[in-house]
């Protein structure tokens, strides 16, 4: 795509259209910059909606989230905010979007799909009741807040990373908490068993109730409250409910407008190097997309993270203005629950062995080594920033440390990076 | 609300006036370059690596443990690194002279 002056229009107003407007104003291109969100305000941050702004009691109440960009931004670089509109199609052939509001359709040069990722509801009866909860948006957690008055016991559903987040923040609220979690495991998406296993023995150890192969099968109303039915136990009564089963991807309008979108349940908009699709005038990014990744052998995936938002962002920003496409980067995650950060460098998706290095003991720092054959995929780092920093240095130029040195915690870092050496994918 | 001085790594200075938040927050509401602050603050990420000036580093007071081993392999780190992120912006750091560091 060449360098064009022309409207760009981004469809939502999360990370991804944050740092987008952020690497476009900054970039020598100099066209008409328009953002759509359905939600009443500006981009902010999402993560802490279930860490820091989910606990509430230590925080100013129902004050304004964090913006990534502060409003004088977007008005001193003429960006244009359409707050509270939905996008409801794409007419492709005449490059116009149908609003639900105001002004009721948008012409477009480039339109840049920025939709994020949704809540999977698992359907099961009851499921829509009003104290079912979700953390997607500021406004979802802020409900989420009011119910904290009065309230005496949660149940989450999911301990995946928004489970177990919130599980932290509501128990550091007073709440007695429970998680029901489908699976054998905690964070079984994102981990291996030692780190899912590490932090089920924190949550215990800070009185949260943790429970396996727990199959919900309905949510029944009850007065003030509801009563979760499961599948092999005693049905288990909460105040309310959070909801953390998964997402996917929001791709129903490029899925409508005809544009090449993956198969559900993930979903995600297919876009090449350059967050094209295939159509030239549209691009996407962040969770609502897939992407060949080339550090992991260019196998298509779809995250859901700040890290990927952000950097397919800039890659966008840089295919509009016509720059040269910025270099591959390496994924990377982060939670934080109670006072213990997990930091994930890199995809151990495929990994066929893990190294441990240090003791996966509360208040000690560890990290978890993945290996395919020789080479080192990624490192989970508990508490262990060196460990993050260090896999952040090798990951990216596919070195790989000799995994003996790894799993002896007094091997020093710079005598691990000596031992690298280059592992093709 | 001090003023805060960011030398930035393509040589320009920026001063930032009424400056709040953190080293970090601040430079990312001006668009100051080579500050990215991706992980919105909580030293998840490192993309907000400063020199404090010599003058400043008393004031500004030594890198936190985490701060130090997350940049501890960085080529660019010296005894003056801080993340700004951690760095809390009080009007006692008014007049506050930082090298930005980049990627």
């Amino acid at each position: 795509m060449a360098a064009t002056a022309g409207h760009v229009v981004v469809v939502g107003a999360g990370h991804a259209a944050a740092q987008l407007c952020a690497s476009l104003v900054a970039s020598p291109w100099t066209g008409r910059l328009t953002l759509i969100g359905d939600e009443p305000g500006l981009p902010y941050h999402r993560p802490p909606l279930s860490k820091a702004r989910l606990r509430g009691a230590t925080l100013d109440g129902e004050a304004c989230d964090p913006l990534i960009r502060p409003e004088t931004f977007y008005r001193e670089h003429g960006v244009r905010h359409l707050a509270g509109v939905t996008v409801i199609a794409i007419d492709r052939g005449a490059r116009r979007l149908i609003l639900s509001g105001e002004p009721g359709h948008l012409e477009y040069d480039t339109l840049v799909l920025a939709t994020g990722s949704l809540h999977l509801r698992p359907p099961l009866p009851g499921i829509d009741h009003e104290r079912v909860h979700t953390l997607r948006t500021a406004a979802e957690a802020a409900a989420v807040r009011r119910r904290l008055g009065g309230a005496r016991a949660v149940a989450v559903i999911g301990a995946g990373f928004i489970g177990l987040e919130a599980s932290a923040s509501l128990r550091q609220a007073g709440l007695e908490v429970t998680v029901l979690e489908r699976g054998e495991r905690a964070l079984a998406r994102v981990t291996s068993p030692v780190v899912s296993e590490f932090f089920t023995g924190l949550h215990r150890d800070h009185g949260v109730a943790l429970r396996f192969e727990a199959a919900v099968t309905a949510i029944h109303d009850r007065p003030d409250g509801v009563r979760v039915a499961l599948a092999d136990a005693a049905p288990l009564d909460a105040d309310f409910v959070v909801l953390g089963a998964g997402g996917f991807a929001n791709d129903a309008l490029a899925r409508a407008a005809g544009l090449a979108v993956g198969d559900p349940p993930s979903g995600g908009v297919r876009v090449d190097a350059c967050q094209r699709t295939d159509d030239p005038h549209v691009l996407a990014i962040g969770d609502c997309c897939t992407a060949a990744n080339e550090l992991y052998g260019g196998c298509r995936l779809r995250l859901e993270s700040v890290q990927n938002a952000n950097d397919q962002a800039r890659v966008a920003a840089a295919t509009i203005a016509g720059l040269p496409r910025p270099a591959a980067v390496m994924p990377w995650f982060w939670s934080d629950q109670y006072d213990v950060k997990l930091q994930i460098a890199g995809l151990s998706a495929g990994h066929d062995r893990c190294v441990l290095r240090g003791r996966p003991e509360p208040g000690t720092a560890f990290s978890v080594w993945y290996f395919r054959g020789r080479r080192l995929l990624a490192v989970d780092a508990v508490d262990d920033p060196r460990a993050y920093a260090l896999a952040g240095k090798l990951i990216p130029c596919r070195l790989s440390p000799d995994p003996a040195l790894v799993a002896d915690p007094t091997v020093a870092p710079r005598d691990l990076i000596r031992s690298a050496e280059e592992v093709a994918t | 609300m001090p003023t805060v001085t960011y030398l930035t790594p393509s040589g320009d200075t920026r001063i930032v006036g009424n400056a709040s938040g953190t080293l970090m927050s601040a430079a990312v509401a001006n668009g100051v370059e080579g500050i990215d602050g991706d992980c919105g603050g909580v030293c998840s990420c490192a993309t907000c690596h400063v020199h404090i000036d010599p003058a400043w580093r008393e004031k500004v007071g030594p890198a936190t443990p985490t701060e130090t081993a997350m940049l501890e392999l960085e080529d660019k780190a010296t005894d003056a690194s801080r993340l700004g992120c951690q760095v809390p912006l009080t009007d006692a750091l008014d007049g506050l002279v930082v090298r930005v560091v980049g990627r």
